[in-house]
């Protein structure tokens, strides 16, 4: 028997960690889906989808943008330091995950204007000519639509590793121990992403399409969460302990019925259903793709403070 | 160059706690935190049982998970003494180091900036133990340069059994502590 009694009370890390609330949660889900959003525009740009494609090219890139920035009101009301922020771009550090995601999506907002720049609105064009100008000749040069294509691409893979890396270069907590997570949570806002997009486009040829993608991309999802319980039960001792509170601990219901259940598994057979026509496409199984994906973050982001090396 | 290291005799150490109020009160440590604590580690089976009494604080690490992680370099290696340091006008309080610290020595000062141990660098550079140091009243605490030899520490540890605190979990820590 080993007992430990302490005479340090320190409200942020006894008796567990809790340093991280619903704001970096919200974030990585938010920047997880406009990683998505953006792997899916450049993906269209590229196979030249984009000029029949409503949803993607006219909602995408502006709702990003949005999105985006809501979730980088989250990661700032998380701040204790707040009116230092400005520090992050003073500096770039190599070796810290959240220096690259500053200067990425200090990247991400010009891309995300570009990729907007060619679909201008109709209300826009009559009100703005020269931006119209401005579209047309981008449309009208192809390298400039694969140059934007590809930034919408690469950027988008890395906003969405990010948000995993995020946690998993912070090696004091076991459960966050898996570079596993960068894929995952990669898999999990493309698979958010095309649920978004199924849900809201009016053209059943691109909601039917991103309805199979994403179908796709929960698959993926499944077999990156099983990898990751995998590489940590067959770790070491603090790693399986880490891996069993989602594996009969504390998040265990949590986790199977809300992530696994209800988030991929049952979509993604509504999903299944939808495209192979035996029944109607409804938003159920976007939505509940969404919630899942935006829990799958907070499960992770609360378990994973709870997991330490030290004793239990 | 100089790398600071502590070796505590958990034999002597009492768990009296004065090492945590020296730094409180040397560090001017805001109500409700401590930058060291006392930790009671009872194990075994009776009549096999055993009792280590440890005085925790930062563990100055040789690979600090916590300078890596740091987005904007607040978090830093000083040279003198390889001590791992917070520059508070740089930190913008993400509390990344915090998660990262296997040892969870990092707090949140109210001013929104990360805090921990400082080695007492304050006082060492004019030629002074840190304060927990200076007030231990069993003389537990023992201070000094690792890479010397001939240093007290360096001394101690050649010459006693010690471990260190999670030491699997890489980071390379620089507390000692004597059994």
């Amino acid at each position: 028997m080993i007992e430990l009694t302490s005479t340090r009370a320190n409200p942020l890390v006894d008796p567990s960690l809790h340093v991280w609330g619903w704001q970096i949660p919200a974030y990585l889900f938010l920047g997880g889906l406009v990683a998505g959003m953006m792997a899916i525009a450049g993906w269209f740009l590229l196979t030249d989808r984009h000029r029949r494609a409503d949803t993607v090219m006219s909602l995408l890139p502006g709702l990003g943008l949005v999105l985006l920035s809501v979730g980088m009101l989250a990661l700032f009301l998380d701040l204790e330091h707040k009116l230092h922020v400005w520090r992050l771009y003073l500096t770039f550090q190599p070796a810290s995950p959240m220096s690259w995601g500053a200067w990425i999506l200090v990247a991400v907002y010009p891309a995300l204007l570009a990729t907007m720049l060619l679909r201008v609105p109709g209300a826009a064009r009559l009100r703005l000519p020269a931006l119209a100008t401005l579209s047309d000749r981008l449309r009208a040069h192809a390298a400039a639509v694969r140059a934007i294509a590809t930034a919408d691409l690469v950027l988008g893979g890395l906003l969405g590793i990010y948000t995993g890396v995020l946690l998993s270069a912070l090696g004091a907590r076991p459960l966050w121990n898996s570079a596993l997570l960068g894929p995952l949570f990669l898999a999990s806002g493309l698979s958010s992403a095309a649920a978004l997009v199924h849900m809201l486009a009016r053209d059943r040829a691109e909601s039917e399409l991103l309805a199979r993608a994403d179908n796709r991309f929960l698959q993926a999802e499944l077999v990156l969460l099983a990898l990751f319980l995998v590489g940590l039960v067959t770790a070491t001792e603090v790693h399986i302990r880490a891996a069993g509170l989602l594996l009969g601990g504390p998040f265990t219901a949590v986790f199977w019925v809300g992530v696994v259940g209800l988030g991929i598994a049952l979509p993604l057979v509504i999903q299944s259903l939808a495209v192979g026509h035996r029944v109607r496409h409804t938003p159920v199984g976007p939505l509940l793709v969404l919630a899942g994906g935006l829990l799958l973050r907070f499960v992770i982001v609360q378990a994973g403070q709870v997991s330490r090396w030290g004793p239990v | 160059m100089a790398r600071f290291g502590m070796a505590i005799d958990t034999v002597r150490c009492v768990g009296c706690t004065d090492c945590v109020i020296a730094c409180k009160t040397e560090n001017e440590v805001p109500a409700g935190l401590c930058r060291d604590w006392i930790v009671t580690e009872a194990s075994g089976t009776f009549p096999d049982t055993r009792l280590e009494i440890r005085s925790e604080r930062c563990n100055h690490c040789d690979r600090p998970p916590c300078v890596a992680c740091c987005p904007t370099g607040a978090s830093h290696v000083e040279e003198y003494g390889h001590v791992v340091q917070i520059t508070p006008s740089l930190c913008i309080g993400c509390k990344a180091c915090l998660a990262a610290c296997p040892y969870d020595a990092r707090t949140i000062h109210p001013e929104g900036y990360a805090d921990k141990c400082t080695f007492c660098m304050h006082r060492v550079r004019q030629g002074l133990p840190p304060a927990c140091v200076a007030v231990c009243p069993t003389h537990c605490m023992h201070f000094g340069d690792l890479d010397d030899p001939h240093s007290e520490v360096s001394r101690l540890l050649a010459s006693r059994r010690h471990h260190a605190l999670q030491p699997e979990a890489g980071t390379g820590p620089r507390i000692f502590f004597l059994t």
